[in-house]
């Protein structure tokens, strides 16, 4: 019992939160002593302002293990990864999300899962939570606009939710509809996309090992910032592709229409695979700047995740099918 | 307030002595430093976010922006109000347009490509936002150049404001850089393409006005002598 505890690194033990929050104060701290006694300790030392508390204790999610696939990289601090978001709903700027999505209610919360499959349902999120074991899997995330985070994500196979309700042959392809609520997301009062956020996947690249469905990230319940309490990561695609705080997911024959899509078809393109040698009017998709590090960094093809992808797009030009 | 006091106070505003003006140049000199100090401050503080190098060029890029705004808002203002020595902080308003536009171009530079020439040149030929940018600041780097009382005289008046008309041109070119930029909420450059507008249009509606008065003859004499210099052509 002991040996198996030692080699399941629990997600509390790879992630000194607590130490990231804190690694700027140690070096400021530094800095100004060493200011201060340049000065003959005349100096007062400014201090930030505490971080924010979030309204509830989160809940921490017990007997995580190690899933497949994990990145060996450092994560991103929990504040970087929890104040730097892109969450139109909650506003277009990236602080926004986590200023104005306390207000979104993640209880009670169901999903429909419908379209064409044998067994449509409507599932409570704490049933979800309970379909398949939760895994801690440590994910490169690669956004559009040419910034990239690693995140260790809780969650499982998105495949064992897509299960549940027995798709037809027929479907081909996945709808994730995310939840839309002008009362609590001002960013919905104006008409930057065609609201709700629509996201979707060919059948089998929802069903890949790698796409997740995530309900956490370093080791708690995802924040609502994030996409509570239920959302979509799918690592090898630009981080718009993962829709967050779904509803409602519907199975198709005909390729969605997304919102992305909708709002800009020449940017935007169904697949959105990370790849550096196709370029966006806005970003050069060569490089990336990973947050918290300065100087950029090559992008991979599939951010990373060819030999796990790659065989999705045989034959595929990935120049036309962006 | 009414009309005769609001009459009243701005005569007092008026009549500044040099002194004063002088004074005033100095409060807005300081005040024009103000955004960098704060920026410098919260970069100390570690209050930019997780992205500083991001918030550090689009604060950079804000400011040049505004202080273009401002400066062009000089000449309205003053027409408005009959408080001539506006024009007198004109120029120091320019040339803070031209510290951030520079500020803002270093941080790109430095900040964000660290002198990578090959994904520069790249940007510039493939970002139709920073070709624009560039524009912009290729098109700013002329009128610092001219801003000082000697090149005023070397290129003689009407030459210098020639030159320095394109400043319109220029403010266009900011907003549509930050227009492209976004990805897809404009609230931001619609805001500034308003103000913008209105800018523009008090001087399109002031010129026909003039255009109006110099056809009627109004005056003539005055065009001959130089003292004022004609939009309507003398030829006709
Ligand atoms: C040398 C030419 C320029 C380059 C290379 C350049 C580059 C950039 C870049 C890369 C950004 C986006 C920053 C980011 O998202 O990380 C930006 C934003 C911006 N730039 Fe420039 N720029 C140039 C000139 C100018 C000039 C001359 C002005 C104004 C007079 C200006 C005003 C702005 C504004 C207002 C923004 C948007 C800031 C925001 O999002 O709030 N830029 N520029």
């Amino acid at each position: 019992m002991l040996i198996l505890r030692a080699a399941d690194i629990a997600p509390s033990e790879i992630t000194p939160r607590e130490l990231y929050q804190r690694r700027r104060e140690f070096i400021k701290a530094g800095l100004g002593l060493a200011a201060a006694t340049a000065l003959g300790g005349g100096v007062l030392v400014p201090r930030s302002a505490p971080a924010a508390t979030p309204a509830a204790e989160p809940r921490r999610f017990d007997g995580v293990r190690k899933g497949p696939f994990g990145s060996d990289e450092k994560p991103n601090s929990f504040k970087d990864i929890t104040t730097y978001n892109n969450f139109y709903e909650f506003g277009s700027d990236k602080e926004s999300p986590a200023e104005y999505a306390q207000a979104m209610k993640t209880r009670p919360w169901t999903v429909n899962l419908e379209g064409l499959v044998h067994k449509p349902k409507t599932l409570d999120i704490d049933d979800i939570l309970r379909l398949a074991p939760l895994e801690e899997r440590i994910y490169r995330l690669r956004c559009v606009e040419a910034w990239s985070m690693v995140i260790p994500w809780v969650g499982f196979p998105l495949s064992a939710l897509l299960r549940q309700v027995d798709p037809l042959g027929t479907a081909k392809y996945v709808e994730f509809h995310s939840h839309l609520d002008p009362r609590t997301m001002p960013g919905v009062r104006l008409p930057v996309l065609d609201w709700p956020y629509v996201e979707g996947l060919r059948l089998d690249e929802a069903m890949h090992p790698l796409t997740l469905a995530g309900v956490g990230l370093y080791g708690q319940a995802l924040p609502n910032q994030n996409g509570a309490p239920l959302r979509v990561v799918v690592p090898w695609k630009y981080g718009f592709k993962s829709g967050k705080s779904i509803v409602k997911i519907r199975f198709t024959d005909k390729m969605p229409q997304t919102a992305w899509m909708k709002a800009n078809p020449e940017e935007y393109g169904f697949y959105s695979n990370v790849n550096p040698n196709v370029d966006h009017r806005r970003w050069s998709q060569a490089k990336e700047r990973r947050i918290g590090e300065f100087r950029k960094r090559q992008t991979l093809l599939f951010n990373g995740y060819a030999e796990q992808v790659a065989g999705l797009y045989t034959g595929m030009d990935l120049a036309r099918n962006y | 307030m009414d009309a005769a006091a609001l009459q009243q106070g701005l005569a007092r505003w008026r009549a500044l002595s040099n002194d004063q003006v002088a004074r005033l140049k100095a409060v807005l000199f300081a005040l024009c430093l103000l955004p960098l100090a704060l920026l410098a401050w919260n970069a100390w503080n570690d209050a930019l976010g997780a992205n500083p190098i991001e918030a550090v060029t689009r604060t950079l890029g804000d400011w040049a922006l505004r202080l273009l705004l401002i400066t062009l808002t000089v000449t309205p203002l003053r027409r408005l109000t009959g408080l001539h020595w506006l024009t007198r902080l004109r120029r120091m308003l320019g040339l803070f347009t031209f510290f951030y536009a520079v500020l803002h171009f270093s941080s790109y530079l430095v900040l964000d490509q660290f002198f990578d020439w090959p994904e520069i040149a790249k940007d510039i030929l493939k970002r139709p936002f920073i070709t624009v940018g560039v524009m912009t600041f290729a098109l700013l780097v002329p009128l610092a150049a001219t801003s000082t009382n000697a090149m005023v005289r070397r290129l003689g008046g009407r030459r210098w404001q020639a030159l320095h008309r394109s400043v319109y041109a220029i403010a266009i070119l900011a907003v549509l850089h930050f227009w492209w930029m976004v990805k897809q909420d404009v609230t931001q450059p619609l805001i500034y393409s308003a103000v913008l507008t209105v800018l523009l249009g008090v001087r399109a509606l002031w010129r026909e006005q003039e255009r109006r008065r110099q056809l009627g003859g109004a005056y003539l004499p005055q065009v001959r002598r130089g003292k004022i210099i004609p939009i309507v052509s003398r030829r006709p």
